[in-house]
């Protein structure tokens, strides 16, 4: 019996191999649908996951600095540093003292002597100040209420950062780049959905196209996986060769984009890089996404016309 | 071997395609089903290839009643019986050997069964020479060949053939029938149905007349006239 089951699968894998070759301007035009989809799903999934890195490289430098009175004792200082950890959004507080302040100022306005001269050592007039960043910057509020406390406002010697113009600018953008993460993930979620769709109706026209033979082999006596199973091997052969082709192709464009230097609204190399770090990850993903939804959708397909009567 | 009691097959409530026909067909008989087209021979064909059920009424063929039939053993009845085809359903894209290695494939023969039985079935319907061609290359009357070749590979005791020389010009249907005839005399029984006079003249064989769907006729050396 086992023997006997052996046969028929090794006969399945053959016959599905051979149909292949004799039918190969229909798998051509298969493939060549099903890479094309799995190219678009890709080349979504490498740009979504860099312009996400983007954001996060811009969320990352959006940070709420409390500006600290001259007479706030080191103790003050502690007991609202660790006052503020608790707040959950907060990742890390840094203290700048009034000298950092300066050597930053400095910094900053290097080539604008005017402003320079506005403050000197011997007079600092710049505070010291605590320095917060966050997780969620859509999340700022709860900080912002925290540090407008009465007792808290008394140690400050302004409002802090995350005021006014700045709040608002940080608020903009912080909305913005929520909006862009949510519109990445269900942008892939619809590409997906529809290369499935474009896939199944790919292998349900080929099904279509030669469904006398599904038909005639029914009323030889074939059992329904007989007859499907070489269908079935033949589009798992399609979904693994548009999955090869799909990722050269993506490989290919990120190679010659990120050769030619040209500067987009893409991070090219964090692109290509991602691509060579998930490289393995998107192989097996490709492949196997190409061989569930063939098999599926041969297996399906094939169903209407195996309908004994 | 083939046994109709009283079958009636009707479509979508219209008037009967088969009106209680029976038939009982001996092993080893040659019976030709006659009729002019419309008659009810093809819907006979498919009851009996288990492609439409019977409205009410017994079908039992090689000892299998119909009735306690499961769609799961439908495909072991259909490997039991050879059939051949007016438009001879031949896999395109298969070649002549393959076609009839299927038959056999199916039914789970070993390879080395395949390699024996298939070019000697060949030869009994002389297609030796067209072994790897391809159903496109081959005259009407070769792919009838074909059709019957696979029909009996499987050494079927039934072999039912719907008007075989149908699709075919004078010179290979009489081919075709000189087949059937030989798998005959080999022992198998043989259900043809046909509306070719001719034919079922030169055969002298008992011959069952079928109009608007009812049996009007069964005799054992039959005439026809169209």
């Amino acid at each position: 019996m086992k023997d006997h089951k052996f046969i028929k699968l090794e006969r399945i894998v053959k016959t599905g191999a051979v149909n292949f070759i004799r039918n190969i301007w229909l798998a051509i035009a298969a493939i060549a649908m099903m890479t094309t989809t799995l190219t678009i799903l890709l080349f979504a999934v490498v740009a979504n996951a860099t312009f996400s890195n983007s954001i996060t490289d811009l969320t990352s430098r959006i940070d709420v600095s409390v500006y600290l009175k001259d007479s706030v004792t080191e103790q003050q200082r502690n007991q609202l540093r660790a006052d503020l950890k608790n707040i959950d959004n907060v990742k890390s507080i840094e203290y700048v003292t009034k000298e950092q302040a300066l050597k930053d100022f400095r910094e900053d306005h290097a080539n604008d002597p005017e402003t320079l001269s506005a403050v000197s050592e011997v007079d600092n007039t710049l505070p010291a100040s605590l320095k917060i960043k966050v997780y969620d910057p859509n999340r700022l509020q709860t900080i912002k209420d925290f540090v407008d406390k009465k007792e808290i406002q008394a140690l400050q010697s302004e409002q802090t950062s995350y005021s006014g113009e700045r709040k608002e600018a940080i608020d903009s953008i912080a909305k913005a780049t929520d909006f862009f993460r949510k519109a990445g993930i269900v942008s892939i979620i619809i590409f997906i959905i529809i290369s499935i769709l474009i896939i199944f109706n790919t292998i349900r026209m080929t099904i279509f196209n030669r469904r006398d033979e599904l038909i005639i082999m029914r009323l030889l006596g074939a059992s329904p996986w007989y007859i499907k199973g070489p269908f079935v091997v033949e589009t798992t052969m399609y979904g693994i060769m548009a999955a090869v082709v799909s990722i050269a192709i993506v490989w290919g464009l990120f190679a010659i984009a990120s050769s030619l230097e040209v500067s987009s609204l893409l991070d090219i190399d964090f692109s290509r890089n991602y691509f060579s770090r998930h490289l393995w990850l998107i192989v097996v993903a490709q492949i196997g996404a190409g061989i569930i939804i063939g098999a599926v959708s041969s297996a399906v397909a094939t169903r209407r016309y195996l309908k004994l009567k | 071997m083939i046994l109709l009691d009283r079958v009636t097959k009707v479509y979508n409530r219209r008037e009967a395609a088969l009106e209680r026909v029976s038939l009982h067909v001996e092993p080893k008989e040659f019976v030709i089903i006659v009729g002019a087209s419309g008659a009810g021979k093809s819907t006979m064909f498919k009851l009996l290839t288990r492609e439409e059920k019977p409205t009410s009424g017994k079908i039992i063929v090689g000892g299998i009643d119909y009735e306690n039939l499961k769609d799961r053993d439908i495909p072991t009845l259909r490997r039991k019986i050879g059939v051949v085809f007016q438009d001879f359903k031949l896999l395109s894209n298969k070649t002549v050997y393959e076609n009839v290695a299927f038959a056999l494939e199916i039914a789970g023969a070993t390879n080395a069964e395949i390699k024996h039985t298939v070019p000697k079935v060949l030869e009994v319907v002389g297609l030796k020479d067209k072994t790897n061609s391809y159903p496109r290359q081959l005259s009407g009357g070769e792919k009838q060949r074909v059709a019957i070749a696979r029909a009996i590979v499987r050494q079927p005791k039934i072999l039912i053939a719907d008007e075989p020389t149908g699709n075919l010009d004078p010179k290979h249907a009489w081919d075709v029938i000189k087949v059937l005839e030989k798998i005959n005399r080999f022992g198998t029984t043989v259900l043809l149905t046909t509306h070719n006079q001719e034919i079922v003249n030169y055969l002298k064989r008992r011959v069952v007349t079928i109009r608007d769907g009812k049996v009007v006729s069964d005799k054992a050396i039959g005439n026809y006239k169209g």
